[in-house]
């Protein structure tokens, strides 16, 4: 199914919830709104005509001057061979999302790298912890604004002075 | 009376017994099977048929408690940092330790990220550093004779020069 057709359908049945369709790009993609995207990816997932079966990717972008951090959705169909990119903008001093572990099972460990990374909390998560980085870690390190400790559980983040000096 | 040089059979060998012990160690350097990243394939290269460390003496162990050598190989991230001070700490003593490639020597290509290690001397303490991303096992089997090279120099028998070793298990 096209990108514009996606569109269409989801924005008769959702009125409000999606806007900024982008189909001109590699990966078309639109935007959802926060509060709708469980029932429109439950829709998506199952729908006759749309069978997005995978979560292909969930990951997140930062943007510190509008105050937002983005959530990004990879869709894809195996059985129709079409996919769609949804993005949702939260406030970025309190980014909170709805969970989407009872559509697709695999966002259990996509949204624990999202929480690790860009400190995104979803909401009815089954176990929210951090995946990659050690559990006492300090920050989240894919924020634009993250700053480096000095050090980490008493071991030394410092560089040698050349590097430093290269950096500036 | 002959000499007593002339009399000893031929097979007969007189040393000093530091150089002895040291002879021992040096060609029985038991390293710990323990590969990072993308190094640890050059140290599998270095083990095998070609390379051949088995002929300096030098064979895998899987575990600390009966290693000698730790050959740090590849990236150390702080999550394994902890583990890799936790295994230095169980290897007995006299323990060494090569820094194999420029990840584990000063983070190398990945020093600029967060969750990288600037340098495995940040927790253990380093003898050998290996050049190389990743270095030839040419260049991992010359690591290993400097290694041999400071095991015969090492004197354990007189008291002033033995290497002193804290608690924490770091030589001075």
């Amino acid at each position: 199914m096209d990108p514009k057709e996606i569109y269409a359908s989801l924005e008769k049945l959702f009125p409000g919830k999606v806007s900024d369709l982008k189909a001109e790009v590699l990966e078309p993609y639109l935007t959802v709104d926060q509060t709708a995207i469980v029932e429109i990816c439950r829709f998506l997932c199952s729908a006759p005509g749309f069978k997005f079966e995978v979560l292909s990717d969930l990951t997140a972008l930062d943007w510190p001057k509008e105050e937002k951090i983005q959530v990004v959705y990879h869709l894809f169909s195996y059985s129709h061979n079409h996919q769609i990119v949804l993005k949702v903008d939260l406030p970025r001093d309190n980014p909170k999302i709805a969970t989407l572990e009872n559509v697709w099972k695999v966002a259990n460990w996509f949204e624990r790298e999202v929480y690790d990374l860009f400190g995104v909390i979803f909401e009815g998560h089954s176990d929210l912890r951090r995946i990659m980085l050690p559990e006492d870690w300090v920050g989240y390190p894919l924020r634009k604004d993250y700053v480096e400790q000095e050090e980490y559980d008493g071991i030394s983040t410092q560089r040698a002075p050349l590097v430093e000096k290269l950096l500036r | 009376m002959k000499p007593l040089i002339n009399s000893l059979p031929e097979t007969v060998f007189t040393t000093k017994v530091d150089d002895l012990l040291n002879w021992g160690r040096a060609s029985s350097q038991w390293y710990m099977l323990f590969g990072l990243a993308c190094c640890a394939i050059e140290l599998m290269q270095t083990g095998g048929p070609r390379a051949d460390l088995d002929r300096f003496g030098a064979v895998p162990r899987a575990t600390p408690r009966q290693s000698d050598l730790m050959i740090v190989a590849g990236t150390l991230t702080y999550k394994m940092a902890k583990r890799t001070k936790l295994l230095y700490d169980q290897m007995p003593d006299p323990k060494y330790v090569i820094s194999m490639g420029s990840c584990s020597n000063c983070g190398g290509l990945f020093q600029l990220a967060y969750s990288v290690c600037k340098g495995v001397d940040k927790i253990v303490p380093v003898d050998v550093y290996v050049p190389g991303c990743p270095p030839r096992p040419e260049a991992l089997t010359e690591g290993l004779l400097r290694i041999q090279d400071k095991m015969m120099r090492e004197r354990w028998l007189v008291k002033p020069s033995r290497p002193a070793v804290d608690q924490s298990g770091v030589r001075e």
